[in-house]
Formats: structure tokens, C-alpha cells, sequence
């Protein structure tokens, strides 16, 4: 691995009353990896997705994004410096149709200063820019959906939504929270394509994820959480080999039978 | 064959195309469909001083004008915003006093004292509300529903303002024309105007803040800054009311911070249809010509008010607009099945 | 010694008119705006019996606390029932209610100084320097029951414990077979019953007036949002702060503001620590 890190997560910790969710996790995300967050339920992901986003302040540690700190900014600080995440309950704008729902990202200070997805500085009228994100991200141009009421429209487009609406802030970093949950297996198969287009065009993905045999053909690193710890962090062949893995799953069974 | 083999079928009307608010309009007709009820709207309340002869009732329509402002503005921050303040009386209150002061120390006559009551007075209201704004759901509105009684117990306690007294003096219109013709068109404008926010791209984001504001945070929008523009809208056009209250009744108190003026405006944008923006207005139409014949019957009529609140509550009713809305772009028969 | 004797009296005052507040708002999350209304009724309620049906004091008290409760529980049961959970829809509705309520009392013709309620024992006695009447005794001697009362109930009674289960966690409670609507319909009862108690003992201080239903609600507000809203240790607390506090500001500043101390002590606890001041930490412990 080159140069210095994208995201570097330093020892972090955040209590919830009596409740440890995070003690001391670091790790570091590269440009332009692909790096999963599994664990199970309860080890700490979504906090550590809303500890790095400013959702949660955190109690201690430090998280830097090149090379500048961001622990405990303001959630749109952080968005700003170009750092989005999806949210693992799809909270789109309901009342509006979904080329509408993406008119609030572009309307924030960042996608007027990027030119929005795409850059290429002025930012065009948005509703268009609106449609071209979504045809980009799967939703079919000619066809009725990307002017349906975001409340009418099923899952898969809703995930595809929440990815859109990061995309739309030319972001460096996306952190998806189970992107892949709730679809079924040909969803899945129909996003793994865009997950790989979009690290081709040098955004980095955080991806915390229960399907582990998708998460596990794109990922390049995968860290292991368990209990609001590190477990392990090594490459996708590396955690899958590893005991301990198998033993915070499953007891102590083999791991292959559930990816 | 009446009953089991025949069902109601409901159909849109042709015009509407892809989403809400887009049309594609082919000749007189359908133009005539989108525009005529807007234009009874503007006619009726523009015809209203000229229909009314009793002095009585002339007075009402002003009073219904001020309501309709009120109603307006609380129906855009609780339906546009989510943000649901219980307080309205308090920006009456501000705007009325400030709009008083103007008048009656400075000598402004209300050409002047009403504008920069409705911009000084919604600026004031914005920075006394800022650090209540991120308070969620009820604490804002218990929050907000103790700002005028604050205000209330404080002018009391501190003399000020002419205390219990009041502000006497304050220059009235020239004549009725004037204060019934400037509010009718003040009203319309900030009702259109309105509209018309709504569906632009900054209304978007007012709306995105109450749909999902952490959704927003997470598009690197700064949500107090849209929260503080709109409190500012809100709390201008219920200034404005409370300005021309002021200068109608010639005389700014304690009552002006009354809670009639939180009230009326809920149940107005309740029993109108919230989130129309033209239903509030129209339940301010309805509503305080009941509540001024019921005048004679003293407190009852906020007895009157407040059931009529609580039943259109309890039974979530939709309200009359949004009904009546429904209603016209819907073909509806009855077909065999 | 002024300031002590008077500032307990205010605290427990303070305390006996947020309870029924606090403990609705405790077990069923329903922040209840009729109290006011609920406290003002059972007084005229009382006084109704007492002068034109001459029914004896004791007995006029408890019937009015039943038909208190019974009111509250029926404001539950046939309205608020329909829009539980809807936060903001109940405190508009249940306003809405404790508005008509109050000002059908006023249109009815129950205004001025006219009503009042006798003590329950007249005089008063010189406690290290200070005039104090029983009356007052008996609001401090009542509010301590009150209190007690409450602990032993939610912590030795069946049904106590159920209210308690339910303050802490709706859901489970349901699955071990507590009826939820039950328990809110009960706890509904026992608020107004805990109004009409507060009104009992502290009319005979003054007028029955219908300005005293909005000043009870305000004050109930302001002792639970400052004591953290639905914790009833931390609204006694709260109400010894803000009692205190009150009887500070009209022996050092002047008596109008002791309504605007109570609104401000609102204002500011939301602004600066929303769960209030003894919020939070013990909210799993302590809720009813």
C-alpha cells in the first residue's frame, strides 16, 4: 500500500450509558479500496459508520480524513470535506418523486462547488443532473420510475437511491451501511457491477455488510468487529481463514458454510 | 341493479403528467381547469369589501385577513418545515408591539411601521427562537407555546410597553379601503408567494428537513441555517398581522400576546386541510365569522373552537381542502362490474 | 428561616401539582395538557357539593376525586385513545380539552372571587418566628403522603408494579401480558386523581379561579421538563429548585416574576440540557 491513508480512525471509543460500543478501534482506509466492516449484529458497525460521520460524538480517539482531523465536526462538516454515508434504515424524502429527492444534495454548498457528480465545475440545472445520477445509478431513464413518489418505489431502487443521493455530492468517500440487505440475489448481482464502477472512478467505499460472499468478491481488506472491538483486519482470504472469525460468528463451526 | 355488482370508479383527470405538479395543458379547457379555481379565490376575496356593506362585518374581514396570515404562516412551518410551534401569539405579539412603538414614538406612519415591523419583527422572533431550534418534535412546540406567555408576564412584571395598559394611540388607515384592499393583496402575495417557494429547490430542502433532517446533515447541508430561514418567513408573515392588528384596533397590549392568536390559526389550518397552503386561509374564511357570531356568547366560543380543534385531530380528518382537492382531479362513476 | 419555611411550602406545592402530570406523562407517555383543567374542575366540583347539595367536606372531597379520575379516565378512553403516540396531535387534543374545559367553567359563570373552599383546619401557629397556617402544615404533611404513597404503590402493589413494568419498556410489558390501554386508562385515573388531590389542598389558600387551571399547567410543565420529563424523583427535585428559586426571587426581587422564574426554568432546561436535570441517568430506575 502507497502513500499516506484516505481515513485514519485512531483508537476510538464511545460509550452509550453503561454500554461500551466502540473501545479503542483503529484502522486505516487507502484510496480507492473497498474495505468491508462485518461483524455481528451488535459489534459495533453502525456506530463506528456514525462515530466516523459525526452522527455520534465520540469519547475518545481521533479520526482524520487526508490528513486533516474531522472527529466530533458537525455531520455536514464532514459531508462537505466530501465523506457520505448511506443509512441502513432507507429514509428517502418520501413526499417527493425520486429525481426530486436528489435536488437536496446538489443543492448543498459541496455539489455547488464540484459541479455536483461528474464535476466539471457549474453545476447544470439540477433536475437533469438529478436524472443523469439516477440512469447512472440503475434507474431506467425513458421509463416512469425516477418520477414516482419515492414512498411507491420498492427496495432495490430505494438502496440504489440512498447511493445516488452520496452521489450526487462528488463524495471521495462513501460509507454504505448494508447496502445489500433486504435484496434478493439478483439485485445483488445487478449492484456488485456498480460497486466496482465506482472505485474505477476513484471514490472509496466503507462497506459494512451481513452478505458476506458479495461483500467478500469486491472487497480488498476486511476488518473484523466483535463486542465494540477490532477483532481482526486482513485481506478477504485472510479473515476467512482466521479461527477467531469463525468462533465471534458461529461458536466455532466453519465459516464457509455461511458464506 | 344497485349494490354488489356496481363500484365506484375513480379517475384521474387526463392532464396530469409523470409526478404531481407537472401538466401537459392542450387547449381553453384544461387551462380554464387549472385556472379557475384560483381565480374564484382571487376574485372572491378581492370582491369581499366591495360585497360587505355592514360596518360590523367590514371590521371581520379584516380580522379574517390577519388570521388567514397567521394560519398561512403556521401551516408553512408545521407542514413545510416540521417545525410545529404552538406560540403564534408571540410573533403577533412582537410584530404588534414593534409596530405600535414604530408609530407612536418615532412617528411612522403605518406605510413605513408595518414593513419594518413584519423585517424587524421577524428578525427579532428568529434570534429569540434560534436557540430553541434543535429541539425535536414536542419540546419544540412546549418550548414555543411558553415564549408568549414569557413575553406576557414579563411586560406585566417590567412595566414596560404600558405595561397592562397597552400602547394607546397608534395611527389607524386612512380609511377601510386601504386596510381591507393592502391586506387582501399582502395576503395573496404571501400566499402565492408561498406556493411558489415551496416547489422551488431551496422549498425542497424545507421539505427535506422535515421528511428526514439527518438524510440532509448527511448531503453536507447545514439544517439550522434552513430551519433559522424559515422560522424567519414564519415569524415575518405573523408579524405582519400582528402589525396590521395593531394599527386596525389602534391600540397594542398584552392581548395581542393572547392565545386566541396561537389557537385560531392551528384549528384554521386543521379544519382548511395543513399542507395546502390555500386551506388554511379558507378555514380562517370559515372560522372567524363563526367565532364572531358566537362573539355574543362570551368564552363559549373558544369552548366553540377548541372542540371543533380537537375532533378534526382526533378523527384525523384530511380537511376541507385537500378533500375538495382530491375531489376535482378525480373523475368518479359508477360502473357495472 | 422565612426563606426555609416558605420555600419547603412552594416546593411541595410545586410537587403536588406536577405529579399527576409526571406520572401520566411517566407510564403512558402522554403528556396530559388537560391537567390544569382537571385540577380547576375538581375544585369546582367540591364546591359544588358543598354549597348547593351541603354534602360534608370529607365526603364531598372523595366524590369529587373519584368524578376526577373518572373524567380523566374518560378523556382517555374515548378520545386521546384514538391518536396515541402521535405526540404533537395529543398535546394539541388534550389542550384542546383542558380549553374547553376551562373556559366552558368561565362561560358558565364561575369567575371572580366568590368561590372558595374552607380549610381543613382553620388558625395558624408560630414555627420558630414564622406565622404559618395548618393549611399549609397539611400541604406539606399531604405532599409527603403523596410521595410515599406513590413509592410503596409502584413498588409493593401488583398493580404498581405493572404501571412500573410499563414505564420502562411499553413492549415487553405487553408480551408478559400487561393490557397497555388498561394501564393507560389507569394511569389517566391516577393523575387526575393526583390533580383533584393538589386542588384540595391548596384552594383553601385562595379563590377557585379559572386563571388557575392555565398557572397549574405551566408549572406542572416546568417542574417535569427541569426534572427530566416522566422521572417523578427527579420532578420532586425539580420542584424543590424551582420552589426555592421562586420564593428567592420574591423576597430579593419582586413577587410578578415568580411566574416568569417557572417559564424561564422551562425555556432554559430545554435549550441547555433537554433531558433535564436529573434526566437520563436514572430514567430507567425511577420512571413512575
Amino acid at each position: 500500500m502507497s502513500g499516506p491513508p484516505l481515513l485514519e480512525v485512531q483508537n476510538i471509543s464511545k460509550a452509550f450509558g453503561g454500554i461500551q460500543a466502540l473501545s479503542g478501534v483503529s484502522f486505516n482506509v487507502h484510496s480507492r479500496d473497498i474495505f468491508g466492516i462485518i461483524g455481528p449484529n451488535g459489534s459495533g458497525k453502525t456506530t463506528l459508520v456514525n462515530s466516523i460521520t459525526g452522527f455520534v460524538r465520540i469519547d475518545s480517539g481521533k479520526v482524520n480524513f487526508q490528513g486533516r482531523e474531522i472527529s466530533n465536526l458537525p455531520p455536514h462538516k464532514i459531508a462537505d470535506l466530501g465523506v457520505t454515508r448511506t443509512f441502513q434504515i432507507m429514509r428517502p424524502y418520501y413526499s417527493l418523486p425520486a429525481y426530486k429527492n436528489l435536488i437536496i444534495p446538489l443543492f448543498s454548498p459541496r455539489a455547488r462547488r464540484t459541479g455536483g457528480w461528474r464535476g466539471g465545475g457549474k453545476l447544470g440545472d439540477r433536475d437533469t443532473v438529478g436524472i443523469d445520477i439516477l440512469e447512472e445509478i440503475g434507474f431506467e431513464r425513458d421509463s416512469q420510475v425516477p418520477y414516482k413518489l419515492a414512498s411507491t418505489l420498492p427496495t432495490g431502487y430505494l438502496k440504489r437511491l440512498e447511493l445516488a443521493r452520496c452521489l450526487a455530492l462528488r463524495p471521495e468517500l462513501i460509507l454504505c451501511d448494508e447496502v445489500f440487505s433486504g435484496l434478493s440475489m439478483s439485485e445483488i448481482a445487478s449492484m456488485l457491477p456498480l460497486i466496482e464502477r465506482l472505485q474505477m472512478e476513484g471514490i472509496t467505499l466503507i462497506m459494512i455488510e451481513h452478505r458476506l460472499k458479495e461483500l467478500f468478491r469486491v472487497a480488498n481488506r476486511v476488518l473484523v468487529m466483535n463486542f465494540g472491538q477490532k477483532l481482526i483486519e486482513g485481506s478477504p482470504e485472510e479473515v476467512m481463514a482466521d479461527p477467531k472469525v469463525k468462533e465471534a460468528y458461529l461458536g466455532s463451526e466453519d465459516l464457509s458454510d455461511y458464506v | 341493479m344497485a349494490g354488489a355488482d356496481v363500484r365506484k370508479e375513480r379517475l384521474d383527470r387526463g392532464i396530469k403528467v409523470r409526478t404531481s405538479g407537472i401538466y401537459a395543458i392542450s387547449g381553453g379547457k384544461e387551462i380554464g381547469y387549472l385556472i379557475l379555481p384560483r381565480l374564484v379565490l382571487i376574485a372572491g376575496l378581492l370582491l369581499l369589501p366591495l360585497v360587505v356593506t355592514n360596518p360590523y362585518w367590514q371590521r371581520v374581514i379584516s380580522i379574517v385577513g390577519i388570521y388567514a396570515l397567521l394560519a398561512l404562516s403556521f401551516d408553512f412551518l408545521t407542514h413545510y418545515v416540521g417545525l410545529v410551534s404552538l406560540g403564534g401569539a408571540f410573533f403577533v405579539g412582537v410584530g404588534g408591539y414593534l409596530a405600535a412603538l414604530l408609530n407612536t414614538k418615532l412617528g411612522l406612519s403605518p406605510l413605513f411601521s408595518i414593513p419594518l415591523a413584519t423585517v424587524g419583527g421577524g428578525l427579532f422572533c428568529t434570534l429569540a427562537i434560534l436557540p430553541c431550534l434543535p429541539l425535536r418534535g414536542v419540546y419544540f412546540s412546549i418550548v414555543t407555546l411558553m415564549y408568549p406567555l414569557l413575553a406576557m408576564r414579563v411586560i406585566e412584571a417590567l412595566n414596560i410597553f404600558g405595561g397592562t395598559e397597552g400602547i394607546m394611540g397608534v395611527a389607524s388607515f386612512p380609511n377601510r379601503w386601504v386596510e381591507q384592499y393592502s391586506l387582501i393583496v399582502v395576503l395573496l402575495l404571501a400566499l402565492f408567494g408561498l406556493r411558489r417557494l415551496v416547489n422551488t429547490d431551496l422549498g425542497l430542502v424545507f421539505r427535506a428537513v422535515k421528511d428526514n433532517d439527518q438524510a440532509v446533515k448527511a448531503s453536507g447541508i447545514n439544517i439550522t441555517h434552513y430551519k433559522t430561514l424559515a422560522v424567519f418567513i414564519s415569524a415575518s408573515l405573523a408579524c405582519l398581522g400582528g402589525a396590521y392588528l395593531v394599527h386596525i384596533y389602534m391600540w397594542a397590549g398584552i392581548s395581542t400576546l393572547a392565545l386566541d392568536f396561537s389557537i385560531i390559526p392551528i384549528a384554521a389550518t386543521v379544519i382548511g386541510g395543513g399542507g395546502t397552503l390555500v386551506g388554511p386561509v379558507l378555514g380562517a374564511l370559515i372560522l372567524v365569522p363563526i367565532s364572531e357570531l358566537l362573539r355574543a356568547f362570551g368564552t363559549l366560543r373558544i369552548v366553540f373552537y377548541a372542540l371543533i380543534l380537537m375532533a378534526f385531530i382526533v378523527f384525523r380528518s384530511e380537511g376541507i381542502m385537500v378533500y375538495a382537492q382530491r375531489k376535482y382531479h378525480q373523475f368518479e362513476k359508477w360502473v357495472q362490474v | 428561616m422565612e426563606i426555609l419555611v416558605y420555600g419547603i411550602v412552594n416546593s411541595v406545592t410545586l410537587a403536588l401539582m406536577a405529579l399527576g402530570f409526571t406520572l401520566v406523562y411517566g407510564i403512558s407517555g402522554l403528556p396530559n395538557f388537560a391537567h390544569g383543567a382537571l385540577y380547576v374542575i375538581t375544585g369546582f366540583i367540591v364546591w359544588s357539593l358543598l354549597n348547593t347539595l351541603k354534602v360534608p367536606y370529607l365526603a364531598a372531597v372523595i366524590l369529587a376525586l373519584l368524578v376526577t379520575g373518572l373524567i380523566g379516565a374518560a378523556i382517555y378512553y374515548f378520545i386521546l385513545i384514538r391518536i396515541r403516540g402521535m405526540a404533537t396531535s395529543e398535546i394539541i387534543a388534550s389542550y384542546a380539552i383542558g380549553l374547553a374545559i376551562l373556559e366552558g367553567l368561565r362561560w358558565g359563570g364561575f369567575k371572580g372571587m366568590t368561590y372558595t373552599l374552607p380549610a381543613f383546619i382553620p388558625g395558624s401557629l408560630n414555627l420558630g418566628g414564622v406565622e404559618i397556617d395548618y393549611q399549609r402544615i397539611v400541604v406539606v404533611l399531604l405532599g409527603a403522603a403523596v410521595m410515599g404513597g406513590l413509592w410503596l404503590f409502584t413498588h409493593y402493589n401488583r398493580i404498581g408494579l405493572a404501571l412500573r413494568g410499563m414505564a420502562q419498556d411499553e413492549r415487553a410489558a405487553m408480551m408478559l401480558g400487561i393490557d397497555s390501554d388498561r394501564m393507560a386508562i389507569l394511569s389517566m385515573f391516577l393523575g387526575s386523581v393526583l390533580a383533584g388531590l393538589a386542588a384540595v389542598a391548596l384552594l383553601p389558600l385562595g379563590n377557585i379561579v379559572v386563571e388557575a387551571g392555565y398557572n397549574v399547567l405551566i408549572m406542572a410543565i416546568a417542574v417535569c421538563i427541569v426534572g427530566g420529563l416522566g422521572s417523578w424523583v427527579g420532578a420532586v427535585l425539580a420542584a424543590f429548585v424551582i420552589g426555592f428559586a421562586q420564593i428567592l426571587t420574591v423576597v430579593y426581587l419582586e413577587p410578578h416574576f415568580q411566574m416568569v422564574v417557572a417559564i424561564l426554568a422551562i425555556i432554559v432546561t430545554l435549550i441547555l440540557k433537554p433531558s433535564g436535570l436529573f434526566g437520563r441517568q436514572k430514567e430507567l430506575e425511577e420512571r413512575v
